[in-house]
């Protein structure tokens, strides 16, 4: 290697270095944009996290595919220790070599570095072939993602070819590396000295100008992850994210988000972390029920807003500084808008169900949903700017504490004839039962009532209800981005809570159970949240309930809601009362536990017009019905109301029944008592 | 341009419920809201705001906590609120009160030119319809009825042309400002309030007035001045129904049933 090359090499290498750290200079000042939020406690579980979900790429595998980028991940990490820190070392000093290392370790290293060759370029081929002849419809055939594919290829041929153009001359006995061995056999006495002299320049150069113009890439591409994944994963979070903190209601705040500085760092840096890999999307029931949102490209317009207003930002600053006191009203480019690539349409900010879908199959822990809330909050409470009928919604909740508007003194009326305890009347019940809007008001939950109520009599629970006094918990306005609203009704819940003593919640909703167990902490709410299916099976168990055989011949598949299984981990308990009540586990959806598929009520749904591509409902009741059911069972009254809705458009109707799990431990009762 | 708004603080009287013993309303509990016609006379004038640059006076006459009527107006995004409110004004029927309401316009018209009055068709609690037309009398205004849509505001010539909904029929009519308009519910969908106006709304000095202000002969006004009696409150029995079940598909047959049950009840004519 000549001097000239050296130098030049060298010159290369600095001017790449200088470009790289610049770039990353830059997006960490643009992430430090972001507003503050505390992530860094529990910093033991940081590490872990970071060693087993971003070493380890746990959530990467957990697709079958993932094991691909598993090889591709630590033969990258591995050819940079062994193969290409010694190019870059010995490019600018020609002396240089790792042989010092001795007799056995320089072979090992030279070994793994052959190996690991051969494996990326098995992968990246493997990659290309996916993405060009089986694709899945969640991965895109960019040409970024070709050409990042294509670089790596000519890397390791790059490398190959340096190799075998040391071997078939006879120089490189030192090194251990079988696969370039073999591969140098079809060469050998081939060609003269020169040519293979030439040959080897011809390589060194191609390795030395693709590994420069990667260095480069990384941080102007979605190739970026390779530097930010690791870190997301370091601060992840470690509960299940359920909703955004509450807000200070003063005048001169902002509440909620319209401009990406708005978000905290953490969300900035999720921008910064996406792969593209599509999971988000083919998780999310939005996407494919046809809707406009889609999680992946929300994360992927908010770094392109990101990267384009944040840039502007740092170019009004004076020299490049990591910090300034930048006047963020810059932001020129909105993040709320109909156009596509660097914004997100208030229609796919009102498509999501809150399902949380997306954040639990990111490999890299990326929040999308909680950043479509905090836009929520900004067209709900600064500009008033949402579908009409949410209108009524609001004010009927707001005047009436119930999504229908009707009267909060009828709230009780479906207890009129079960002779349910009032709390004012007995204080001292051991659970205060919250019944709910969805049960207090819809005659279709009237017998699920009967059935928990009579399990409660017979398990001689003792347990009363607010009756009139019972408000609405919250959780539609919450997941809408009605804040506002949210924050009187949680704090004159708790003091309602307050006033009567209550230690233990039994909840009939999912949503009100999640709601009240987690929300309300920040409003001081401090009892014990229990879920009807919770405590029927805890009874179950006890044996303090004894349902009798009878429903042994019915089909029953299960469906997990996802404020029960995704929000609160609460899998077990809804199966375990359908296996004691038939004798037999219920039959299971492709989609189910953790990957369940929203029944399409979540996150204010509910409530509003699904008036974009198909239903979601009618989507997951065709899952179930493959299973060919004579029941589909769930355990949350907006998933029974979906349901049923879905059973009619199937025309299944009278084929297939919609119950609640309580609903068939009370048709076992029923049976025994025949 | 300024526009006047007359709102009214009403019992939601679809949980009002009648005392079957004394025949008095049960008011019990009930909470009190914003006449629903006035919510949409509120966004009227406050969508002329928009369109024509307007200051908007929500005016309502009532007890100390009707300034809730009046501070919700404000954050939907009216200019100011008066309260006219006195022990004197209480138990005003709709001739005291339209009174007392145009007294009170007068004198705003006094500070700043009040060209426009909107007012709810009427309020759900009293249902007479009456004050709308009893303010634009009494102050010698234009007055339509009935509006379901604002066609034009025309502030050169002050002319406002409206829309008026009857039965079967709309009448398009044009007005001399200063004028009076009564709406309708069908005439527009009411905005929703953003947070910062209602954190403004929950802290804005809301200016009362009482018949110190006004002057008025307590004779004329109040229960005193009201010439209206109630003599009795109570719920019209209505007979129960009759479902008539079993006739399956035979359409003609349940038509002629149900014809000969109207003319025995005397619905039908021969």
């Amino acid at each position: 290697m000549s001097v000239v090359e050296s130098v030049l090499f060298a010159l290369a290498f600095l001017g790449s270095l200088f470009f790289f750290l610049r770039r990353v200079f830059r997006l960490f000042a643009i992430m430090l944009l972001g507003k503050a939020e505390p992530r860094f406690d529990h910093l033991p579980d940081r590490l872990k996290s970071l060693l087993l979900f971003g070493f380890g790429q746990k959530r990467v595998i957990e697709e079958p595919f993932g094991v691909n980028h598993f090889f591709l991940f630590w033969g990258f990490i591995l050819l940079q220790l062994m193969v290409n820190s010694e190019f870059i070392i010995a490019g600018i000093f020609p002396k240089f070599s790792l042989r010092f290392l001795g007799d056995i370790l320089y072979p090992i290293i030279t070994f793994t570095g052959d190996v690991t060759s051969l494996v990326v370029l098995l992968v990246v081929i493997i990659a290309a072939f996916r993405r060009l002849f089986f694709k899945p419809p969640h991965v895109e055939r960019t040409l970024e993602a070709f050409f990042i594919l294509i670089l790596v290829g000519l890397l390791m041929i790059a490398n190959f070819g340096l190799h075998i153009a040391s071997i078939v001359p006879g120089q490189g006995r030192e090194e251990y590396v079988p696969i370039s061995q073999i591969l140098a056999i079809p060469f050998a006495g081939r060609g003269t000295e020169l040519s293979w002299q030439i040959a080897h320049r011809v390589f060194w150069w191609l390795h030395a100008v693709v590994l420069l113009v990667f260095l480069v890439y990384i941080p102007y591409s979605k190739h970026l992850h390779i530097l930010t994944a690791l870190v997301n994963c370091f601060f992840r979070r470690f509960a299940f994210v359920r909703a955004l903190p509450p807000m200070t209601f003063k005048q001169g705040e902002r509440f909620g988000v319209s401009r990406v500085t708005q978000f905290t760092w953490k969300d900035l840096l999720d921008f910064f972390s996406c792969t593209e890999c599509g999971r988000c999307a083919d998780a999310c029931p939005a996407t494919s029920t046809g809707k406009v949102l889609n999680p992946k490209e929300v994360i992927l317009a908010g770094k392109a807003n990101l990267l384009r207003n944040g840039s502007a930002i740092l170019a009004a600053r004076e020299g490049d500084t990591i910090a300034g006191t930048d006047n963020r009203t810059l932001v020129s480019l909105p993040l709320i808008a109909n156009t596509h690539e660097t914004s997100v349409s208030p229609q796919a900010i009102w498509d999501c169900t809150t399902c949380g879908a997306c954040v639990e199959k990111c490999p890299v822990f990326i929040e999308q949903f909680p950043k479509l809330l905090a836009m929520r909050r900004h067209l709900v409470m600064e500009s008033a700017d949402f579908p009409p009928e949410l209108i009524t919604f609001f004010q009927n909740i707001e005047q009436r504490s119930n999504p229908y508007g009707i009267a909060p003194v009828d709230r009780a009326r479906w207890a009129a004839d079960l002779d349910v305890p009032l709390i004012s009347e007995q204080p001292n019940a051991e659970y205060l039962f919250y019944i709910g809007c969805v049960a207090s008001f819809t005659s279709r939950m009237k017998s699920v009532m009967t059935a928990i109520i009579e399990a409660l009599r017979k398990a001689s629970i003792s347990y009363a209800i607010l009756g009139k006094e019972e408000q609405c918990c919250g959780d539609p306005l919450r997941r809408l981005g009605n804040e506002y609203v949210f924050d009187k009704l949680a704090r004159g819940n708790v003091a309602l809570f307050k006033k009567y003593g209550v230690k233990k919640m039994l909840t009939l909703c999912p949503h009100c159970y999640s709601t009240f167990k987690h929300d309300y902490k920040d409003f001081g709410a401090r009892f014990e949240v229990i879920h009807h299916t919770e405590l029927l099976s805890a009874l179950l168990k006890a044996g303090k309930l004894q349902p009798a055989n009878g429903l042994q011949h019915e089909r029953i598949v299960f469906h997990d809601s996802c404020y029960l299984g995704r929000y609160n981990d609460v899998y077990e308990e809804p199966r375990a009362i359908i296996r004691q009540a038939t004798g037999s586990s219920p039959l299971e959806m492709e989609k189910r536990r953790r990957e369940s598929f929203c029944c399409g009520a979540g996150g204010g749904r509910m409530w509003m017009e699904e008036s974009t591509g198909t239903r979601i409902n009618a989507d997951r009741t065709r899952q179930a019905l493959r299973q060919d059911p004579t029941v589909i069972a769930t355990c949350c009254p907006y998933c029974l109301t979906m349901f049923e809705d879905g059973i009619k458009d199937e025309k299944t109707e009278g084929k297939v029944r919609v119950l609640d799990v309580s609903e068939i431990l009370g048709g076992s009762f029923t049976q025994k008592t025949d | 341009m300024h526009i006047v708004v007359c709102a009214k603080m009403v019992p939601d009287t679809t949980q009002v419920s009648i005392d079957p013993v004394t025949n008095t309303l049960v008011r019990e509990g009930v909470p009190f809201i914003t006449n629903p016609f006035d919510d949409h006379a509120i966004e009227e004038a406050l969508r002329i705001k928009d369109a024509y640059g307007a200051r908007v006076t929500v005016l309502s006459m009532g007890p100390a906590p009707a300034e809730t009527v009046l501070r919700k107006a404000i954050a939907l995004g009216a200019d100011a609120g008066l309260l006219l409110s006195d022990r004197a004004f209480g138990g005003s029927d709709t001739l005291a009160t339209s009174k007392v309401l145009s007294v009170a316009i007068a004198k705003l018209s006094d500070q700043e030119r009040v060209d426009l009055i909107v007012c709810g068709k009427q309020t759900i609690d009293g249902d007479t319809a009456q004050v709308g037309p009893g303010i634009a009398t009494r102050l010698g205004y234009a007055q339509v009825t009935l509006v379901d849509k604002v066609l034009d505001v025309d502030l050169d010539t002050r002319r406002i042309t409206v829309r008026a909904k009857f039965d079967n029929r709309h009448q398009v009519v044009e007005a001399r400002l200063p004028a009076v308009i009564t709406v309708v519910r069908e005439i527009n969908t009411p905005r929703y309030p953003t947070v910062p106006r209602r954190l403004y709304a929950e802290e804005v000095q809301i200016q009362v007035w009482t018949n110190e202000m006004l002057k008025l002969d307590p004779n004329t006004i109040g229960l005193k001045g009201s010439p209206t009696w109630v003599k009795r409150i109570f719920a019209p029995e209505r007979e129960k129904g009759e479902i008539v079940m079993g006739l399956g598909k035979e359409k003609e047959k349940a038509v002629r049933l149900i014809m000969q049950k109207l003319a025995d009840w005397k619905v039908l004519g021969p």
